[in-house]
Formats: C-alpha cells, sequence, structure tokens
C-alpha cells in the first residue's frame, strides 16, 4: 500500500515537472521557431545581396561569384605564408560519370551544386553531409556534345536555378530540392541543351543555350523567377529585317548556331549585361555561309530588362576553327576606363571598352597561326590559308582553343589577369555533312598534331595594359581547370594530371598541392563558415573542400 | 554512356503511331514483336555495299573515328589500322557495331558517345561508319609476307627484341608490350616503329578523363646524393615522376628533391638499320607479330 501511495506520489510529482518541461520546452520551441524563422526570412537571396556580393566574402552567389566576373574571393585566412598547411576537409562524390565542372554557390553554411546528368545537391558546407539531393529523369534519347555535364546554379528568393541537358529551365526549392517550377526553353531533339549556370539580375533568370554543334539557331533567353515564363528571347542570329542578317549567305542563318554557353556578367552601374557567343554552324567549314556569321563568336552587351542589344563586338569573323568566345566577360575599371577583358579562344587577350563596345587592345597570349594581320581597327585577321582541308591543314590554336569555358580570374591586389592556356594545335580536315534536325554538323573533322612537340599547358599571369605575361605555372598537357584568386594572395587552379594547386598570386611560386585522383574539369571558389576559410573544387566525381588545420 | 535509340523505344514510337488502327495495330505489333526480334538480332548493316552511305560514313567517321584511328582509317600511334580485314575485336557487322557502341574495355577505345569531346553516333550512323570501313578494307585479309617462325627466332634471338619488349608474357618490361601490336597497328607502323622509333614515341598509360595518354618518353635523373638513373616516364604530373630505369627497376621520384631531371623525346630504342636488320628479316618479325596478334 505505502509503495503503492509512494508510487502515486511520484508519478503526481513526475507528471508535474514533466508538465512543466513541456510548457519550458513549448516556450523554447516557440522561441526558436520564431528565431529560425527570421533566420530563413534574413537567409533569403535577395537582389540587394546579389548586387552586394562583395559585402559577404564568406558566401559565394553566383557562379563567378561577383557580377563583374572575377572569380576573386576577399577572404584572407590562407595566404601564401600557410597555404602549405593547407588539409582537405571533406568530399562529396556525385557518383555520376564524365567530367564534373560545376562550381558550388554557398549560401549562409549550405553549398548548392550541380553534377553530371543533372544532378544538383545541397549540403551542409561545414560537413559535406547532404541536405537534398535532385536528379532530373532525363530523356534516352538526348546526345549533348562534349559530355553530360553543368556547370552551377543560380540562386535567388529561396529558389535555386538549374539549366537542364534537355533544354529546360527548372526553379528548385533551396531548402527541399522540390520542382517549383519547369519551363521548356527549346525542344532538345532538335540539338539545344543548356550546361551553364543561370545568371540572376533583379527578378529575372538569364540563360543561354548549348549546340553549336548540331545547327541550332542560338539564343539568351530571361525568366521570371517567380513563375518561370519567359520574358524575353535575344536570338544571337538575326533573322530577316534584323541588323546583322546580311551576315548570312541564303538561309545559313537557320541552322546558324551562335550559342550561348557561358555564363554572362553585369553592369549595376550602366544596367548592361554582358554575354558570349559561340561557333558559326557548322563549326569548322565557311562553305555555304559567306560572311562574317553575327553575332558568332562575339561579346553582346544587353539591356538585361528586355534583352534588346546595346552594342556587339565580334572576335571571330567567318569563323571555320571553333574559336567559341565563350570565356566570362571580366569587367575591370582602370581610372576612368570601364573595360571587359577577355583571354579568347582563339589566343589573343583583348580588352574592350565596356560602353561602346569598342577595341583597345588584342594581343596573343599563347601560340597563334590561323591569324598574322590586324585591320585598321586592331581587331586580328583570319589568314586566307588558314581553313580546314581535305587532307588537313595544321593550324594553332587547335579545336579546344587557347582556353576554353573554364573561368579565368582577375585579382585586383595584383590587378593581374589569370588565366588556363592550352598549347595544342590540331589538324582541320573537311568533312562536309548534309544538315539533319539533332544530328552532328560540324563540317570537318580535327585531331591533334602530334608529329611535333607534345602539348602542354599553362597557367598564365597577364597584364591588363600591356597583354604582357607576368609569369606562367607550366602543366605538363593541356588542361580544363578554371582558376581562383583570394585576398590572401594565392591563386588556385587544377590540371590535368589530378592535381589541386596554390600558387603565389604575385610570382607564380608553388606553395601546396592535393592529388585529387582525377582531371579537374572545373573552376574552384572559396566560402566561410565560423570564420573558417574553405577552398572547394570539383575533380573526377568528387567535390573536394580544402581548409587550415 | 551510349546515346542511342534503342529498338525498343523505336517500336514503341511506332506502336504509339499505329494506336487508331487498333486490330491493324495488334496484327502489327505481333509481326513486330518478329521484326524487333530481327532488329534486336541485327548482325547486317543494312547499308552494306551503300556507296552513298560509305561517304556519309566516312564524314562520321573523320568527326568520330579520326582522332585516333587516322583520316584514312589506316590507323597511328594511337588506333589500330581498321583497313585490314582481319579485326581485334570481331570481323562481322555485329561484332563491329558492338565495338563502336560499347568500346572495349581496357582499351583507349570509349563507348560511343563516351569520348567526352564530341558528339555520340546514332544507330544509323554506326551503320554508315561501318560502311566506310568496309569501303576501305583491304579485300583480301593481309597476308604477311615474311615467315613467322623465322621472325619468332629473331624476336627472342639475334635482334635482341626480347630484351625489352614482352610478347604472350616472355620478354623484356622496358618497352611496349607486343602481344596484340600485330593485330593493332599497321605494318607501315610498326616498321617505322622499329626504323625510326623516335619519329612517333609509343603510348603508354591512359588515365581515365586525362585527353592525353603517356608517350615513352626518355628520362634522365640525378638524385640529391649523386646517383644518376636512366630510363623511360611510365607517369609523370608536375611534381612527381614515375619511371623504369633500364634494369627494369621502378622508380618513383618528388622532382624538387632531384638534383636535376632532363626528358627527351629521343627513344632509347635503337634506330634499327638495314645493317642490323634487313627488310627480310623486319618482314619476317611482323609476320610473327601478326601471327601472335591474330590469337
Amino acid at each position: 500500500m505505502r509503495s503503492e501511495m509512494m508510487r502515486r506520489k511520484f508519478k503526481s510529482r513526475f507528471l508535474a515537472s514533466l508538465g512543466m518541461t513541456v510548457v519550458i520546452r513549448a516556450m523554447l520551441l516557440a522561441l526558436t521557431i520564431s528565431v529560425s524563422f527570421a533566420l530563413s526570412v534574413s537567409a533569403q537571396v535577395t537582389s540587394q545581396r546579389l548586387l552586394e556580393s562583395a559585402k559577404e566574402p564568406q558566401n559565394w552567389l553566383m557562379y563567378s561569384g561577383d557580377y563583374a566576373g572575377h572569380r576573386f574571393s576577399a577572404l584572407e585566412q590562407i595566404n601564401t605564408s600557410n597555404a602549405a598547411s593547407l588539409v582537405p576537409r571533406w568530399a562529396y562524390q556525385t557518383m555520376g560519370g564524365g567530367k564534373f565542372e560545376t562550381t558550388p554557390l554557398v549560401v549562409d553554411g549550405i553549398l548548392y551544386g550541380t553534377g553530371q546528368d543533372d544532378r544538383a545537391f545541397a549540403l551542409d558546407a561545414r560537413s559535406g553531409r547532404p541536405i537534398w539531393q535532385y536528379q532530373r529523369a532525363l530523356p534516352s534519347d538526348i546526345r549533348p556534345c562534349c559530355g553530360r555535364v553543368n556547370r552551377g546554379l543560380a540562386i535567388y528568393g529561396d529558389r535555386v536555378f538549374l539549366g537542364t541537358l534537355d533544354s529546360h529551365v527548372i526553379a528548385l526549392d533551396a531548402k527541399t530540392g522540390n520542382v517549383v517550377w519547369d519551363t521548356t526553353a527549346f525542344d532538345y531533339r532538335q540539338g539545344y541543351s543548356i550546361t551553364l549556370a543561370p545568371l540572376v539580375i533583379k527578378n529575372l533568370v538569364l540563360i543561354g543555350v548549348s549546340g553549336g554543334e548540331y545547327g541550332i539557331r542560338g539564343f539568351i533567353d530571361a525568366y521570371d523567377a517567380a513563375t518561370g515564363e519567359r520574358k524575353w528571347r535575344f536570338y544571337t542570329v538575326p533573322g530577316p529585317g534584323e541588323p546583322g542578317h546580311e551576315s548570312w549567305e541564303g538561309d545559313s542563318w537557320k541552322i546558324g548556331g551562335a550559342p550561348a554557353w557561358i555564363t554572362g556578367s553585369y553592369d549595376p552601374v550602366t544596367n548592361t549585361t554582358f554575354w558570349t557567343t559561340g561557333n558559326p554552324s557548322p563549326s569548322n567549314r565557311g562553305e555555304g555561309r559567306a560572311g562574317d556569321n553575327l553575332y558568332s563568336n562575339s561579346l553582346l552587351a544587353l539591356e538585361p530588362d528586355t534583352g534588346k542589344l546595346k552594342w556587339f563586338f565580334q572576335f571571330t569573323k567567318h569563323d571555320e576553327h571553333d574559336y567559341d568566345a565563350t570565356q566570362v566577360p571580366v569587367m575591370v575599371d582602370q581610372g576612368d576606363q570601364h573595360l571587359i577583358l577577355q583571354a579568347n579562344r582563339n589566343g589573343f587577350f583583348y580588352v574592350i571598352d565596356r560602353a561602346s563596345g569598342k577595341l583597345i587592345s588584342a594581343n596573343p597570349y599563347a601560340k597563334v597561326t590561323w591569324s598574322d594581320s590586324k585591320d585598321a581597327s586592331g581587331s586580328p585577321v583570319a589568314r586566307k590559308d588558314a581553313s580546314p582541308t581535305h587532307d588537313g591543314n595544321r593550324v594553332c590554336p587547335g579545336a579546344a582553343g587557347a582556353t576554353n569555358w573554364m573561368s579565368p580570374t582577375y585579382d585586383p591586389q595584383t590587378q593581374l589577369f589569370y588565366v588556363t592556356a592550352r598549347e595544342q594545335c590540331d589538324v582541320f580536315s573537311t568533312a562536309p555533312q548534309p544538315y539533319e534536325a539533332g544530328h552532328a554538323y560540324y563540317g570537318s573533322a580535327y585531331f591533334p598534331n602530334d608529329d611535333a612537340a607534345p602539348f602542354w599547358g599553362a597557367l598564365r599571369a597577364i597584364e591588363p595594359g600591356t597583354g604582357k605575361i607576368k609569369w606562367e605555372w607550366k602543366h605538363p598537357s593541356p588542361t580544363w581547370s578554371g582558376v581562383l584568386s583570394t585576398a590572401g594572395g594565392v591563386v588556385f587552379t587544377g590540371d590535368a594530371e589530378g592535381n589541386f594547386i596554390a600558387l603565389e598570386a604575385a610570382t607564380g611560386k608553388a606553395l601546396w598541392h592535393f592529388q585529387c585522383g582525377a582531371s579537374v574539369y572545373s573552376s574552384p571558389m572559396s566560402y566561410a563558415i565560423d570564420g573558417k576559410q574553405y577552398v572547394a573544387v570539383a575533380a573526377g566525381s568528387a567535390l573536394f573542400t580544402f581548409a587550415l588545420p | 554512356m551510349p546515346m542511342i535509340r534503342t529498338n525498343f523505344q523505336r517500336v514503341l514510337g511506332l506502336l504509339h503511331r499505329w494506336r487508331p488502327h487498333f486490330l491493324k495495330g495488334c496484327a502489327a505489333f505481333l509481326m513486330f514483336i518478329a521484326v524487333t526480334g530481327a532488329l534486336r538480332a541485327q548482325d547486317k548493316n543494312p547499308f552494306a555495299g551503300d556507296a552513298k552511305a560509305a561517304k556519309v560514313g566516312e564524314f562520321q567517321f573523320r568527326a568520330n573515328c579520326a582522332f585516333c584511328h587516322g583520316l584514312g582509317a589506316r590507323g597511328g600511334g594511337r588506333g589500330p589500322d581498321l583497313t585490314r580485314a582481319q579485326k581485334r575485336h570481331g570481323n562481322s557487322d555485329a561484332d563491329i557495331f558492338r565495338t563502336i557502341n560499347e568500346g572495349v574495355p581496357g582499351t583507349a577505345m570509349p563507348p560511343n558517345g563516351a569520348t567526352q569531346q564530341g558528339v555520340g553516333m546514332t544507330e544509323e550512323e554506326i551503320w554508315q561508319v561501318i560502311s566506310y570501313i568496309r569501303s576501305v578494307q583491304v579485300k583480301a585479309p593481309a597476308q604477311p609476307v615474311g615467315n613467322a617462325a623465322h621472325g619468332k627466332e629473331l624476336f627472342y634471338g639475334t635482334a635482341g627484341c626480347s630484351m625489352c619488349h614482352m610478347v604472350q608474357g616472355k620478354g623484356g618490361r622496358f618497352g611496349p608490350d607486343l602481344s596484340t601490336t600485330g593485330s593493332a597497328r599497321s605494318t607501315d607502323y610498326i616498321v617505322e616503329s622499329v626504323r625510326a622509333p623516335s619519329r612517333r614515341l609509343a603510348q603508354g598509360i591512359s588515365e581515365a578523363m586525362k585527353e592525353f595518354s603517356q608517350e615513352y618518353e626518355t628520362v634522365t635523373v640525378v638524385t640529391a646524393d649523386g646517383t644518376k638513373y636512366l630510363g623511360v616516364v611510365l607517369n609523370e604530373d608536375h611534381f612527381t615522376l614515375q619511371m623504369m630505369d633500364t634494369r627494369e627497376n621502378l622508380r618513383l621520384f618528388e622532382k624538387d628533391k632531384l638534383r636535376s631531371y632532363e626528358k627527351s623525346r629521343e627513344s632509347l630504342m635503337t634506330p634499327y638499320d638495314q645493317k642490323m636488320l634487313s627488310d627480310k628479316e623486319l618482314q619476317d618479325i611482323i609476320a610473327y607479330l601478326m601471327e601472335v596478334g591474330a590469337q
């Protein structure tokens, strides 16, 4: 009996205390909810945050890190004196095959990346543990050129945006990975695909298409971030009645190519977005498309709200060597000069006035044989005998270019432009094909000319004012890694042999390297959590991060 | 991943078109089961002997295959000579289709569409390429002009090939294994490799995702303690070197710890001139390599 009473007493006391605990817990929970709610509201990525990305160097809010395309991190914890002690922090395996080209975004401790076959994922940026994973159910008959790749996401509000290999633009909820909207950009069966990271300007999601190997008609689109509705389309090949249409022979404009497959930049001061375009189709055969073939291989200045063209600059006219201009346009101000810098696939480093599109200078930064003269404006002109021939014509740079889509970086501290250069010449031979929708349409074959010296590559530091190469870091073979510069005076790049490398920005001296186990086909980035700086790079099927111990 | 429209999808597409005519469709479906079976088991090129298809196939070949197999399908340092009637991975249309579509595991031959640089081919385009290969293929299997038995004697004897090269597990390790060379390389290529080994260095390791294979370059290193090693590069990156010295020892180095390090594209293989090896003797060795390669 007594024990029964005691038990009851104990039980009632226990229940009372439990009741109090519940009350306290509920209060705490309410507090937590309101706090986390406030946090989630403040964590939304607004247009203002995108404009002022420099104010939050712990985050990486867009593909190139900022609207200027600098791929520069203001974080300085990792510097020239401690970079030698960098260690891996974590790796995330996508388990996808083929090239892994993503540059992840980091917003308030969460890392958002993409992988092969249109994977997307959100990770705890401190531990690498996945929060959500998404993979698009792709049709089995997509045939994208050059690998089933994706280079990254854009973020705005509480959504991330993905362009897909079957040519859709989709919005995913940033917290769950759920599809919020899904808009078809074009019919993938005609050779259109999307591989680039979109660029968000105000409330619009800007993307361009890939497909220069299929005789597409290229375009740049803007979608309403809220609804997925397309707000404008700028065709990179002008139609009848539009200026530039006369630069195409007959109906060749209909399959003229000029895809826009690398992310653009944005100048909020003049409200201008800069995009670059790829080769005319077929990529290596000029017959049948006499003329300059506008706006292939061009830099376009567009009004972001309407897609209206302000000006253009064409790097390679009537291209026959696949010299896509799809390198991120880098905005740099020097004194009162507002410039765009571009190390072009055709081997020249261009400096262009950002207001007018006028060429200021063009100097070779790699071996060039396709051009040996310049026109009155200083723009390189193709040699008459550089065209592909039936038995093959050796031309430098080769079809993969003196550089390619991998990002360069501009370091405002050293005021140097760093770019991955490829020293590879190719033999271009003709292979005329009839156009057939959705089928490869190159017009030529090219393969490395390996009778001469072997191919190699280099990271080159260019002085924008003179075009002179201040230093270079040699790669044993041509590489597809982009470059990151940081305020710690360290630049990061990778190589085809699988090394991820830290170099002194001022001199090119090696500070540190790590063997990732497979070639680097991506452009690195940097972020910080809890005051700790991380550097991230995709290699093989893994995303690696590094930090000081 | 091969990006090929499957027969299954093709049939589905056709069925879809036929749906309004249900009864007719049922009959057709049964018919198509039969046809599908035939398609799946298809071992004949639908464009066999079609000169126009061969011409289209030539362009496809140039765009997709010439990178390794050469403009005229005559092979090169990377890929085999495809003008030979004898193909290492099968001679029938079905065999060649499979080789192109699925690649050859363990070799540099990738599955269709997985080269990471270009575009894959459709089924139809693969058949066109096969038509092209047939059009340039020599009619009769290449008859070795030499005496294989004598070639074997030379290989393991006075010619000294086996000092550095292995065939079917027997011989040296310093140069490339030649067990499959007879079927994988053109006669011209083998002759050039013997007469002028430095003109085109043999290919070594191919790493996944790396565009270019390592070549048999010559390397001389001097270690910090002054020891000198001469050998071939097995692999290297900016920081390290993996080599085999002339005594077949694997030597692994960090480059910055070496006193000196020098590479050369002058092969360590002696160029065999007529005095060292007559044309007749060389043909005998090639006959031996072809005989072994066909096994």
